[in-house]
């Protein structure tokens, strides 16, 4: 069964549930100029849970999956004017169609709600997401590193963020043949 | 090495032959005391333990595939007397470690290096346990050696079974110049190259 996206006139319902929002929504990525076919809405952080939560259970969407929780650092995109998206993956086996939903966030409160409650299986990526980016989820039942080592307290996806590091990886005491 | 004639694993007579069913260093340690250290026997015990080295294979990446081709059947590391992989560092003394080592990963290496019993062998396997190898980024160490010791590195990306199959016998050379000194007593090793013979 071939998997479609929601067209974009099918966000009708979710914008007039939250008629008081600006979803913006547009075709995630364009091809040649085209749009791809894939829908994206945006939701402000304070209103991220209710808009889930109404996709998760009203019966034209019915998402009950979350197949992907990302983040995408927009420094120095031209067109950006947030610096964090966080970008959820809906997919509703039900209906058989996705969606995508971005939350902006700015460095100095980079704090979006945890949808843990939601969907469970966010709990790993949400640690992935603040370990590389360092977003903090409020309401994470265990917001720990999950990749890099607990010592470590840089956010390395984040664009400012060398790619050789700020010397971890000499930062070690060696051992020597003398050693016990 | 067991002085004490009463320890477990220091050879014993019985009856009127003498049996040798005991540890490597006993062995030699027994020699020792009894000044029959010619060269002859010091020869003997270095090419006993040159042909029982027991790799532990610190496996990360592809060299990890490559090394267990190497000891299957077809590149067979049993002809080299080193077939008997263990996965405890108590039980082997010869780490081999094949592929990246991620800076986590970092001090788990060196506490298995601290943990294998002396004397002990190390093995850099390929271009990422050496150099860092194409991983030039924050979450890859650039070689182990700045690190911990290494007394032969292998080159390669993954290398040969060949190639490994040359460090190994690189390895037994330190073991027939060396024998059971420890690590720290032997150094840094002979400086030999691969093809010089």
């Amino acid at each position: 069964m071939k998997k479609i996206h929601i067209h974009i006139a099918d966000v009708q319902p979710l914008i007039s549930q939250f008629p008081n929002l600006d979803f913006a929504p547009d075709s995630l990525i364009y091809w040649n100029g085209q749009p791809s076919g894939q829908t994206c809405v945006r939701v402000p952080p304070e209103r991220l849970i209710e808009v889930l939560l109404f996709l998760k259970y009203d019966v034209r969407y019915e998402m009950e999956q979350l197949s992907d929780l990302t983040c995408v650092d927009y420094l120095n995109f031209s067109r950006a004017r947030d610096r964090f998206g966080v970008t959820y993956s809906l997919l509703s086996i039900s209906l058989n169609h996705r969606l995508w939903v971005k939350c902006f966030v700015n460095d100095p409160n980079t704090e979006v709600p945890s949808v843990t409650g939601l969907w469970p299986g966010a709990d790993w990526l949400e640690r992935e997401v603040y370990d590389m980016f360092g977003i903090r989820f409020k309401g994470h039942p265990d917001l720990r590193r999950i990749l890099t080592w607990e010592e470590f307290d840089a956010h390395p996806l984040r664009k400012d963020y060398p790619l050789r590091g700020r010397g971890e990886r000499e930062n070690f005491e060696a051992i020597n043949r003398e050693s016990t | 090495m067991h002085n004490d004639p009463r320890h477990p694993a220091a050879p014993r007579r019985t009856g009127r032959s003498e049996f040798l069913t005991t540890r490597l260093d006993a062995i030699a340690n027994w020699i020792e005391r009894n000044k029959l250290a010619s060269a002859v026997e010091k020869n003997v015990v270095n090419r006993a333990l040159k042909y029982s080295l027991w790799p532990l294979p610190f496996a990360t990446a592809c060299c990890g595939i490559e090394f267990m081709a190497v000891a299957a059947s077809r590149f067979d590391m049993a002809r080299f007397g080193a077939e008997a992989v263990r996965f405890s560092p108590r039980q082997a003394d010869m780490l081999v470690v094949a592929g990246r080592v991620a800076t986590k990963m970092m001090p788990v290496l060196q506490r298995i290096y601290l943990q294998m019993c002396e004397p002990k062998w190390v093995i850099s396997m390929g271009a990422c346990a050496s150099t860092g190898g194409v991983f030039d980024t924050y979450a890859v160490i650039q070689g182990i050696d700045q690190f911990m010791p290494v007394d032969v590195y292998v080159p390669g990306c993954p290398p040969r079974p060949e190639t490994l199959l040359e460090g190994i016998m690189l390895v037994q050379r330190i073991v027939q110049e060396h024998g059971l000194r420890t690590s720290s007593e032997r150094g840094m090793g002979l400086r030999l190259t691969v093809g010089k013979t």
